[in-house]
């Protein structure tokens, strides 16, 4: 530490070459602070303590197939299972049927399975005792203007009300906020209405639900509880298929992409040409170094502290771009989110990005200064001052 | 004062760089050829043009001299170049498998307001008065050339071992004779009223089982797979069976989702949907299967392009920082060689144009080899994703000669930016300074 100026100074000897440098890592740690918070945000949905307490229970036939509602009382009598839920697909848009938002018709009681999501009483209160009322999440509120208490036409791409047009008519009861939750993003995008006022006024179901979601009472005994449930159905023409949450969401999630891959397609192909632009770095300042490099030895630096203090130049390079380029990504994803109004959501930089982050850093300081590190301690005092 | 004023020419050569490379965007490859053209014609018949070439001509000798460094700028290009195209070509390659599916002669019909086949439903009065109408072609018994099908997804096993979903497409009658791309490859077709299915060489690639004489548990009942069928589109991620069939298992009755239509001809298209919209008993919307396809693909494929893009333009401002370190220690090893040709009487121009020609050459070098490296390793690499949501798409990336083209462009672009402020240092130098240095 006490040689901490003598590097500072070696660093910025040649401040254009080093500041250009730092501005590259500066975009290789930006984009892995962008790509890694997609990638764990995606390999987190789902998983946190309330998601391994749902079971989702759907046809095994596909998920678009639906299922009897009269299974809800018997998944309710299955030992473990707390509290029984369901929902159906709406497939609602609004102002043009491209324009799909995520709607679901739920049963009374869907939100008490979901804590994670946030409702003020007052509001849940009414949406309760409103018949075509909705609950909408922050965003789309914010998206589209909305106010509560307002009455909106929502389209069906699926299902055509009563009097056979596919348009519907919704009060806005409450709001839905996400809170600190994980899955924030998609709970304040969602829109949720009445299962009961659905079923009635739709011709095209009767009693019958998308799927069902389950509370158990103990974790560690849930895959019992999913097979209990799968074997009330079974060789009947409705066989169900039963995981928690967290599967479910994964599985999806796996059969859309492969985004582990890609990210780690790309941040292997960027590191790789970063290792080789700072190793160039690194070793042209080695390089013209080499007589100053000679004068520490001379005067009694030994090899062992100058192949130190060369990795620690290269690991403080590395670390100053790579911490400015994450603070960057950190910085930048609350501004895109508002510049675009909430349409795009950049995913904020966890703790596990910045420590895999800043692991990366070091690691590749010290592998970049690796080579001018040893050819710096190798250094033979007579030839180097002599200039051969 | 003289701050102000290299605050004042700073700007300017912002702005400049910034119209080129707006204008660079745009250039299509006639072009750069145009320009290329010029540059050569300069070079053979000016003086100063002569100048620049004689100069570049040793600066490109002494490349040998400065390899490590000079390779920085090489692969950090071809890093740019090939993840950019990479990711454009997944892009391009789901775009053109989903749109390829369309044509302008066959029609679908959908209930109105339905985005997408699943979400359907055409009742069989609908369907019928829809096939009577008269800019359906027919074949040579007066049949109508359309076919009611029925869109259903199915879990199978997937090769990987976990359950993915597949689309179960109902077909009609004519349900081949709509779609004459479509060709068997293996086994035969599914007969009409038994279980039986066909496979697209697209499902078979993703999910486990599904080859001719064997069964597969879709729910809880037993298909046969009887055949293999290849059409380089969309329809390839499909299963096929008699649509009776199918809407009876998943107990859809007698309505279908969509009707495909073969028109007598592409014009008649407008006609055939004044046709159905003029019929009151119909509240359908006809498009033909191109438009339909295309929007199908629009909105992911866009996404995608612009992932692509972005990643892109990050990974190019660090690579033009690295070229831009590199062509300052270039033209500070060479600050002598440089400071003598400009004593002895060569102007500052041909030194600029000889510095942005040996960067341009280095990012033109990085960029084919980006663009190979991308070619090589993902031309024909098969990916799959959730279409829709609900059922498996395989599709194979494309790197088209287009996508080749923008990514050598982008290379040049940055070879551009990572050349100009060195060369400008260079022609800008002080000649005594220079010569007095080491």
């Amino acid at each position: 530490m006490k040689y901490f100026h003598l590097v500072w100074a070696a660093l910025f000897r040649r401040k254009t070459r080093t500041l250009l440098t730092l501005a590259s890592i500066l975009a290789a740690f930006l984009l892995f602070g962008m790509l890694d918070g997609v990638r764990s945000t995606f390999a987190q949905v789902g998983r946190n303590a309330d998601g391994a307490q749902r079971l989702q229970t759907v046809s095994k036939m596909s998920i678009v197939e639906t299922l009897p509602l009269s299974l809800a009382p018997r998944i309710a009598q299955v030992p473990n299972i707390e509290a029984v839920t369901w929902a159906n697909w709406f497939g609602g848009a609004y102002q043009n049927p491209r324009n799909q938002l995520f709607t679901f018709a739920v049963a009374d009681n869907y939100l008490d399975l979901y804590p994670e999501v946030q409702v003020d009483p007052a509001q849940l209160a009414k949406w309760k005792a409103t018949r075509n009322g909705i609950l909408v999440g922050e965003a789309m509120m914010r998206r589209f203007g909305w106010e509560p208490g307002q009455t909106i036409p929502l389209q069906s791409t699926i299902f055509p009300n009563s009097d056979g047009s596919l348009n519907w008519a919704f009060e806005i009861a409450g709001v839905l906020s996400g809170g600190e939750s994980d899955s924030a993003a998609f709970t304040e995008a969602l829109i949720l209405m009445h299962y009961d006022y659905f079923e009635e006024a739709t011709p095209y179901v009767d009693n019958t639900v998308g799927w069902y979601i389950s509370r158990v009472s103990d974790v560690n005994r849930s895959d019992a509880a999913a097979r209990t449930i799968d074997a009330l159905s079974q060789n009947s023409p409705h066989e169900t298929r039963t995981m928690n949450e967290q599967a479910a969401f994964a599985a999806q999630l796996k059969q859309m992409a492969d985004i582990g891959l890609i990210v780690g397609s790309i941040m292997g192909a960027v590191f790789f040409t970063l290792l080789l632009l700072t190793g160039n770095t690194m070793a042209q300042a080695v390089r013209e170094r080499t007589s100053e490099l000679a004068v520490l030895k001379t005067i009694g630096f030994s090899s062992g502290s100058v192949l130190a203090m060369v990795l620690a130049e290269s690991v403080l390079l590395v670390l100053i771009g790579g911490v400015l380029g994450l603070g960057l990504a950190a910085a930048l994803g609350p501004v895109v989110g508002a510049a675009s109004n909430g349409v795009i959501n950049l995913p904020p930089i966890g703790w596990s990005s910045w420590a895999l982050g800043l692991g990366l850093m070091v690691a590749i300081g010290l592998l970049v200064g690796a080579l001018p590190a040893v050819r710096a301690m190798r250094l033979n005092i007579v030839d180097a001052l002599a200039g051969r | 004062m003289r701050m102000l004023r290299s605050f004042l020419r700073g700007l300017l050569l912002f702005a400049v760089l910034a119209v080129f490379l707006a204008a660079w965007i745009l250039l299509p490859w006639q072009g750069l050829l145009a320009l290329a053209l010029a540059l050569a014609l300069w070079m053979a018949l000016t003086r100063s043009g002569r100048q620049a070439a004689s100069v570049t001509w040793v600066g490109v000798g002494t490349l040998r001299q400065r390899l490590g460094a000079s390779s920085v700028v090489v692969v950090g290009i071809a890093g740019v170049v090939g993840v950019l195209v990479a990711l454009l070509a997944m892009a391009e390659g789901y775009r053109h498998t989903v749109s390829s599916s369309g044509s302008t002669d066959t029609a679908i019909v959908l209930r109105g307001g339905s985005s997408a086949e699943l979400m359907s439903v055409l009742s069989r009065d609908a369907i019928t008065v829809i096939e009577r109408a008269p800019e359906i072609a027919r074949d040579a018994e007066g049949r109508p050339l359309s076919s009611a099908e029925i869109v259903v997804s199915a879990n199978l096993p997937r090769r990987d071992g976990d359950e993915g979903s597949v689309s179960l497409r109902g077909v009609g009658p004519m349900g081949w004779a709509v779609r004459p791309e479509v060709r068997l490859v293996e086994g035969r077709r599914f007969e009409p009223g038994r279980r039986e299915l066909v496979a697209g060489r697209g499902a078979q690639r993703q999910f486990s089982g599904l080859e001719p004489g064997r069964t597969v548990r879709l729910g809880n009942q037993v298909w046969t797979v009887v055949g293999i069928f290849d059409s380089n589109d969309a329809m390839a991620s499909e299963m096929w069976a008699d649509a009776e069939v199918v809407a009876s298992s998943y107990r859809r009755g007698s309505s279908r989702g969509a009707v495909f239509a073969a028109l007598t001809d592409p014009k008649a298209f407008n006609a055939f949907k004044a046709t159905l919209a003029a019929d009151p008993r119909l509240q359908v919307e006809a498009e033909t299967t191109l438009d339909y396809f295309s929007r199908q693909s629009e909105q992911l494929s866009k996404v995608l392009r612009w992932i692509g893009i972005v990643v892109g333009s990050i990974m190019a401002v660090g690579a033009v920082f690295g070229a831009l370190n590199t062509m300052f220690a270039t033209v500070a090893a060479r600050a002598r060689e440089i400071a003598t040709l400009r004593a002895i009487g060569f102007r500052g121009a041909p030194v600029v144009v000889a510095v942005m020609l040996e960067t341009m050459l280095l990012a033109l070098l990085g960029g084919i080899l980006g663009g190979l490296l991308a070619w090589l390793v993902f031309n024909g690499y098969t990916a799959s994703t959730l279409a829709g949501g609900v059922a498996t798409l395989d599709f194979e990336f494309r790197v088209s000669p287009g996508l080749l083209w923008e990514g050598l462009k982008w290379a040049l672009a940055i070879g551009f930016v990572g050349g100009l402020f060195p060369a400008l240092r260079a022609a800008t130098l002080p000649v005594t300074d220079a010569l007095r240095a080491m």
